[in-house]
């Protein structure tokens, strides 16, 4: 069993505009939204940090229950998703508190650019995610299952809890947890990802 | 021999690294390391032992995560307690005959400050002070904060420590790649609070092994003036069977360190991954080499939560603008605890190229020391410029330089005793430059020579408090030369002398020499260039003044302080005569709109509709640009969204476009009685839910349409709602929601405002919502975007009235 923390970071991700502008709600895009998500991104840019920290998880499903040997869930949905799986992978995401930054600063000054930041946000810690499975496909030559985070289907927020305890996440990669289990940075992703041969 | 008397002459030697080794011994993941203090204390005194025999002077405790948001009281005692006594059943059975200490350690909370994270200030320094308290009570010989990759934080820690035990602290960053914590400050910044606020030692630890370090450690060892630190990782963690292995060797790694040893590198040890094999291995490469002195840098400086601004040749512009003094918008603003607009303020200076942001909001009934802690903390949520906090209530100034997250500059003291005594303790407790009025019980000496003396007696008082002279700025106050034509000749004189025989920066605000005469910005630029010329290290400046900024440019370009004039080339059409160009050119495309200013609102034009309302405001009344040009314009963006022709950017680019119109208007208008506000609307995140877009959006729009909203944030306590409701008796509460966590406490908010509240309506929106859900938690109406918010609220209004 591996029980090693990896880290991962990654330089640079392309941006999609097209997908940053679905996430703001804009079917399509006049002058004024393309020079002002332009300017968005520009202004972020340089200030993002893509990264990532992850582990193998031992994995057994018993009935509904998800044992992970160190904690187990409870989830029919996670249990169905894992199902089959060869390997689990548990990682952490995050695209750093820049964009938190960003974000709090417009939505007092310019909420139009604050909804942008948003957008931009969502897809940068999508991007990452993809970025992230599709280099463990590579490195297990294996496919990977859609990610599975706590909050979806019947597993619970509250699986945060574990999923922080056996990643650490806040010394590895800044991120952390609050009170009502949300995330900050809050852009960021906790997941499960089954790997298949 | 105590650590402090220690640490002077010689080269410490921290442990290396705990977790990997525990792990080694079976530690389970998700297990606290903290709680094998008390279940395997033989292991744990085990390890501290390797280390002393290693070489280690100085060995931190298993306490890294060892706080009360982990642990209960009683069970954060018992660790502390234990992870000490470990310690010091080591520290005995050693065979080491190097000088041993235990340091207490300290480790992130895990949880990220407010407000980027959930928790308080005051929280966290609260969190830290038990653990500080156990470790003295139980006999640590320092404390060791480490690890630590937020400055505000760090922070909290160090104000921690210092308030609760006479320790000596040293404190250590986790650095990431790019040369900076994770919430991004550099080294410099991180130098600027450290020692500021009284660290013995500061340097880098975890993240990275030695060589990426290197640059890191080479820094602070050019900025500070205590020890440094460098306690770094075995490099990166590989995966090898399984296991985890570090990519450096105890060789490698003690090369790597001992390279900086040599540069000047003081207290090494090794954090994760590091053994007793690499602290050997380091002891013996270095234990022959001198320690380097350290030496007394003479930095003059102030920081943000990410960069160091320095004092030196280039001067350093102060904006002015956030002072209600003179600005009748701004004293409005105050008085309508309108924030944003004090927040705007520091966001244009800061454009025009400030280096630092001058904060005063003092006026007669205001409550100063609660509003300077709300807004310090606000305008750095919006600006990473280092503020200088301007007030003369001593509890004001506490309460910011406690709450700001860097090394404040601190306007002012005086040579009056009084102030001395008040404001130095405040300046070595938290850090800080302060400015230095040279005035005193007699007022202002007339000659340079009378401010001169008193300058002396002031630096004199200071070191008796512990503050050296380079946390000093003098300002010899610049007078109107109406008044007294031979004033600015004093000012400019003591300038001089202070600046070349005291060695000491100065400041000085410099438009109070024009006051009283026509065509003030003349006189304060060619003053500026005297002043500059004459040795001022920085100015409290009006940036949007065109004359300040030209000598500022040319003063640097005629002065070798600007490389090949870049900054005088990018910025000279800043003070230079605009070109009328623009104007004409959208006089053609105009046609299709029924006024310039309506497609300015309607394209989203947020410059431009501030400036043609601006012109317009010389021939038409405020409420029939209101009511002709702004309002049918929003319909129309308004419509269009709900026609779904227009998207949710461009809606709101037109409402900020607005809004940018109304602030014109209402500057004209402020002084003047004309309060027109159609209704109070009290709107609110709930508790546990940090999301405020959505909520921003609403309530950027409902001012748009002319309603008085008072937003109470984010994260906001039902209780706190209720009160404003009921005591501004607002006809309608907006709530907003995003998580599904989160909707609970929307319907406990609901609940108690119909008990307290019962005239109210309720409007809730958020991501998560939908109709039936706003049904069953009883909101009165569900809105689905924030047009639909307006509308209702129009509705709702109009029958209250």
């Amino acid at each position: 069993m591996n029980s090693v923390i990896l880290n991962k970071t990654y330089k640079e991700l392309p941006f999609c505009e097209k997908e940053i502008l679905r996430y703001a709600g804009c079917k399509e895009a006049d002058e004024e939204i393309s020079t002002l998500l332009k300017e968005c991104i520009n202004e972020l840019k340089d200030k993002l940090t893509y990264k990532i920290c992850y582990r193998e998880l031992p994995f057994k499903a018993n009935g509904n229950i998800c044992d992970f040997e160190y904690f187990s869930l409870y989830s029919e949905k996670l249990s169905l998703n894992l199902k089959n799986s060869k390997k689990v992978i548990l990682f952490a995401a995050t695209v750093g508190v820049e964009i938190d930054r960003l974000i709090g600063k417009y939505g007092k000054l310019s909420p139009a650019k604050a909804l942008f930041f948003q957008a931009i946000g969502a897809e940068r810690i999508e991007a990452l995610c993809d970025a992230f499975c599709a280099d463990i496909e590579k490195e297990y030559t294996m496919k990977t299952k859609p990610r599975f985070s706590p909050g979806y289907g019947d597993l619970p927020l509250s699986a945060q809890k574990d999923v922080f305890d056996v990643l650490s996440p806040e010394r590895r990669i800044g991120l952390t947890l609050n009170s009502s289990l949300l995330m900050s940075p809050t852009k960021s992703v906790t997941a499960f990802v089954g790997l298949n041969g | 021999m105590n650590f402090r008397e220690y640490l002077k002459n010689n080269i410490v030697y921290l442990d290396g690294g705990m977790g990997t080794l525990l792990q080694a011994e079976g530690l389970k993941p998700g297990e606290h390391p903290e709680s094998w203090n008390i279940t395997h204390p033989d292991i744990i005194t085990a390890i501290h032992k390797a280390y002393f025999e290693a070489g280690s002077n100085v060995v931190c405790t298993n306490t890294f995560g060892a706080n009360c948001l982990k642990f209960s009281c009683d069970e954060l005692e018992e660790i502390i307690k234990a992870a000490i006594a470990n310690a010091k059943t080591a520290k005995e059975c050693s065979v080491s005959n190097s000088e041993k200490f235990i340091a207490l350690d300290i480790g992130p909370s895990g949880k990220l400050l407010k407000p980027l994270g959930d928790l308080d200030f005051e929280d966290a320094v609260g969190v830290f002070a038990k653990t500080v308290k156990l470790g003295v009570k139980y006999g640590a010989d320092l404390i060791i904060i480490e690890t630590m990759n937020d400055s505000y934080e760090t922070k909290a820690a160090l104000l921690a420590a210092k308030e609760n035990s006479d320790l000596p602290v040293i404190v250590s960053n986790a650095y990431g790649e790019d040369g900076k914590l994770m919430t991004g400050a550099t080294p410099a910044a991180m130098v600027a609070i450290l020692e500021g606020m009284g660290a013995d030692a500061l340097g880098a630890n975890c993240s990275l092994g030695p060589k990426q370090l290197r640059g890191v450690a080479e820094e602070l060892l050019k900025k500070a003036s205590v020890p440094v630190i460098l306690k770094p990782n075995a490099g990166l963690p590989k995966s090898v069977d399984g296991k985890t292995v570090f990519d450096i060797t105890a060789d490698e790694f003690a090369d790597e360190v001992a390279e900086l040893v040599k540069k000047g590198v003081r207290v090494v040890g090794g954090c994760c991954g590091t053994t007793p094999e690499y602290i050997s291995s380091l002891y013996n490469k270095t234990s022959d080499l001198a320690p380097v002195p350290i030496e007394n840098k003479n930095i003059t400086v102030v920081s943000s939560y990410t960069h160091a601004v320095e004092f030196g040749e280039s001067p350093i512009l102060i904006g002015e603008r956030i002072n209600p003094t003179g600005k009748k918008r701004f004293k409005q603003a105050l008085l309508e605890n309108d924030i944003d607009y004090i927040l705007s303020e520091g966001v244009n200076q800061q454009e025009k190229g400030v280096h630092i942001l001058d904060v005063n909001v003092g006026l007669p009934d205001i409550d100063e020391v609660q509003l300077l802690k709300t807004t310090i903390p606000e305008l750095q949520a919006v600006t990473n410029l280092p503020l200088q906090i301007d007030t003369s209530n001593i509890a004001a100034m506490e309460a910011s330089l406690r709450r700001y997250n860097g090394k404040a500059m601190i306007n002012s003291v005086n040579g009056k005793k009084e102030s001395m005594e008040t404001v130095f303790p405040l300046v070595k407790k938290y850090g800080g430059l302060v400015v230095a009025l040279t005035l005193d019980e007699n007022g202002i000496p007339e000659t340079a020579e009378g401010r001169v003396k008193i300058a002396e007696n002031i630096l004199k008082v200071a070191s008796e408090y512990g503050i050296p002279k380079k946390d000093i700025i003098f300002d010899t106050l610049a007078m109107t030369i109406s008044a007294d034509n031979k004033a600015a000749l004093a000012t400019l004189s003591s300038l001089k002398t202070i600046k070349k025989e005291l060695g000491c920066h100065t400041s000085l605000g410099v438009s109070n020499v024009s006051f009283g005469l026509p065509n003030r910005d003349a006189i304060n630029g060619t003053f500026f260039a005297l002043a500059l010329e004459n040795g001022l290290s920085a100015a409290i400046i009006n940036p949007y003044s065109a004359e300040i900024l030209k000598t500022y440019y040319t003063y640097k370009a005629l002065k070798g302080l600007d490389q090949n004039c870049a900054e005088y080339i990018a910025t000279a059409d800043l003070f230079g005569i605009s070109s009328p160009a623009t104007a004409a050119e959208t006089k053609k495309t105009a046609e299709e709109y029924s006024s310039e200013l309506q497609r300015a609102v309607i394209k989203g034009f947020k410059e431009k509709a501030g400036e043609l309302t601006k012109a317009l405001l010389s021939s038409t009344a405020p409420l029939d640009i209101v009511n002709n040009e702004i309002i049918p314009a929003l319909n129309i963006v308004g419509s269009g969204f709900e026609n779904k022709t227009v998207y949710l950017p461009q809606l709101l680019m037109s409402a900020e476009a607005a809004k940018s119109a109304f602030e014109v208007i209402k500057a004209f208008m402020s002084g003047k009685e004309n309060n027109e506000a159609k209704g109070i609307i009290v709107i609110a995140t709930v508790h546990g839910d940090i999301h405020d877009i959505g909520k921003n959006i609403v309530k950027l729009l409902l001012e748009n349409y002319g309603f008085d909203v008072i937003d109470l944030g984010k994260d906001v306590l039902p209780q706190k709602i209720v009160e404003t409701v009921v005591e501004l008796h607002a006809p309608l509460a907006g709530l907003s929601a995003l998580m599904t966590t989160t909707v609970p406490a929307m319907e406990e908010t609901i609940k108690l405002l119909r008990e307290n509240a019962p005239w109210c309506k309720i409007v809730v929106g958020g991501a998560v919502l939908t109709k039936e859900y706003a049904d069953k938690i009883g909101a009165d109406k569900y809105a689905k975007d924030a047009m639909e918010g307006v509308r209702y609220a129009e509705m709702i209004v109009k029958e209250s009235q």
